[in-house]
């Protein structure tokens, strides 16, 4: 047995998975805010509600239709999403010639009004969620213990995340969306219908919220402030990796939640506070973020 | 491909037209007329209301009035996204090249909206300067080429009818002299075009006729064989 800085590998392995768990729900969520960020101009404070929503909608199914975690998987994202695009087509869209706070304060207010619902007829005390049968147990890696779902988590939303990146960088749907970032007006006047791709823009942010958040219905509980938890934190890892930036919202989710897990080993008292500190370091340098341009 | 016959009905017909940003009225009553096949100039000062007639064409203006008519169809009132799909393709004066977008992401991002447009060997044809540069940053290419890329992008599309916003501001002669070729040469193949001119002296050598603006409306109209003629005339609107 080889001890770390007086940590046992178990200890050590066991927290930077909790950080690599941590760091894929940062980088789903984080990379949600900024596809919509960079499109849409609103900083959207109704993200982590709809996380929230999403790991309801799978609790709801299981609980009142029967429909389990693989059918979760698939309608929660779906459900959040058209939710999203009734927002966007009913509130959102009357907002965008105006200043970014309005659409800040109109997402935030959501936020509430979501959460304030979901509390009144649920409580604050959370509802547990199965892990579904398939992911069950885990794996012996010698050097620590792996949980099945665990392993999952990570590996999905790694895939989802770079499927996003490639989706948007190396697309030629992803070419529209990056030229509607910058120019709306021109892309619109090439005959491209720029508040249809608006609308589906910000469904797909938070249909990845809604997927995130049914990830995360068997690791934490189902509860009405789960999304409030998570979403100061991620909202960090955005100005970390540079507003807008859709590889910098990836690598900085993951990264910081690495981050996070081996400060609790190493000094348990600074974790919570670990992403802020970067932050505070990471504006000081780098105004713009990691990964962000100057604009 | 436009067929390169020239026939005397109007391809666009602009009357009356007004048009306002907010509160403020840019356009006052615009009235012109553009036959398939012709190059026609907007000539006139700065402010004179070119570039807001353009705009107005596309869609990309608060309110207009007025009616502006595209192959017998009118504009006003219709969706913006539906106007450059009856092929209208459209050349901004800032040429609008996407810096996060490589050269051939700008190339090819205005979708096909009819058969019959360029393909990208015919552009690189006009255009030798894009050849090979495909994977660069679009905004790292040099002024001159950024604005060959704007017109070559639309070029693509199958639109009939091309609004050209300045093309040569900002260029070097021996520039300014290529797209002077390129513009010629789709004359040749049958494009319509409309051309946003401070360099009259450029227009000359391509346009069939030219329209003055002066304060939002058109006040005269001279056709390019008479334009020695009127030559005090012009110096006086264009107060060169």
């Amino acid at each position: 047995m080889f001890d770390l800085l007086g940590v046992s590998p178990q200890v050590l392995f066991g927290q930077l998975l909790l950080g690599l768990i941590n760091g894929s729900f940062y980088a789903l969520l984080s990379l949600g805010l900024a596809v919509i960020f960079g499109m849409l101009n609103v900083i959207n404070f109704a993200h982590g509600a709809l996380y929230m929503v999403g790991a309801f909608v799978a609790w709801l199914l299981l609980n009142y239709l029967g429909l389990g975690y693989w059918w979760a998987l698939f309608l929660a994202p779906t459900v959040v999403g058209l939710v999203g695009m009734a927002l966007e087509k009913t509130m959102l869209s009357r907002l965008y010639k105006l200043d970014h706070l309005y659409g800040l304060l109109l997402t935030f207010g959501l936020a509430l009004i979501l959460e304030g619902a979901f509390r009144h007829q649920y409580g604050v005390s959370g509802q547990p969620y199965p892990i579904p049968d398939l992911l069950k147990g885990g794996q012996n890696l010698g050097f620590m213990f792996l949980p099945n779902y665990r392993g999952w988590v990570v590996a999905a939303s790694l895939i989802v995340c770079f499927g996003t990146w490639f989706a948007i960088e190396r697309t030629r749907l992803g070419a529209y969306l990056r030229a509607a970032t910058e120019n709306p007006v021109l892309v619109q006047a090439f005959g491209i219908n720029v508040p249809v791709m608006v609308s589906l823009t910000y469904a797909f942010g938070v249909a990845l919220a809604g997927l995130a958040g049914v990830l995360a219905a068997p690791i934490y509980q189902v509860s009405p402030l789960m999304g409030s938890n998570l979403i100061i934190i991620v909202f960090a890892v955005v100005v970390i990796g540079g507003m807008g930036s859709i590889l910098g919202a990836i690598v900085t989710g993951l990264g910081l939640g690495l981050m996070e897990g081996l400060t609790k080993v190493v000094y348990p008292e600074a974790s919570n506070i670990v992403v802020f500190v970067v932050m505070a370091i990471v504006l000081l340098i780098k105004p713009a973020g990691l990964f962000g341009r100057e604009r | 491909m436009p067929d390169g016959s020239i026939t005397t009905t109007a391809m666009l017909e602009i009357s009356d037209l007004h048009g306002f940003y907010g509160e403020s009225h840019v356009l006052h009553g615009v009235s012109l007329e553009v036959r398939q096949g012709e190059v026609v100039t907007l000539l006139g000062r700065n402010g004179a209301g070119k570039t807001s007639t353009m705009r107005a064409i596309m869609g990309i203006m608060g309110k207009r009035t007025g009616s502006i008519r595209f192959q017998g169809q009118e504009l006003i009132g219709m969706a913006q996204h539906k106007i450059p799909r009856l092929g209208i393709g459209y050349v901004p004066e800032e040429r609008g090249i996407f810096s996060s977008l490589s050269v051939d992401e700008n190339l090819t991002l205005p979708p096909v909206i009819k058969e019959g447009g360029m393909t990208v060997e015919q552009i690189y044809d006009l255009f030798p300067n894009l050849k090979g540069r495909g994977s660069t940053q679009g905004t790292r290419l040099s002024g001159g080429e950024q604005q060959m890329l704007a017109i070559a992008r639309i070029l693509r599309t199958g639109a009939n009818l091309i609004l050209l916003d300045e093309p040569t501001e900002g260029l070097a002669p021996v520039i300014i002299e290529q797209i002077g070729v390129a513009v010629r040469a789709l004359k040749q193949r049958g494009f319509t075009i409309v051309l946003v001119e401070q360099n009259f002296r450029f227009a000359a050598t391509i346009a069939d006729r030219h329209y003055v603006m002066e304060e939002g409306h058109v006040v005269d109209m001279i056709p390019n064989d008479q334009l020695d003629a009127n030559m005090d005339k012009l110096h006086t609107y264009l107060g060169v």
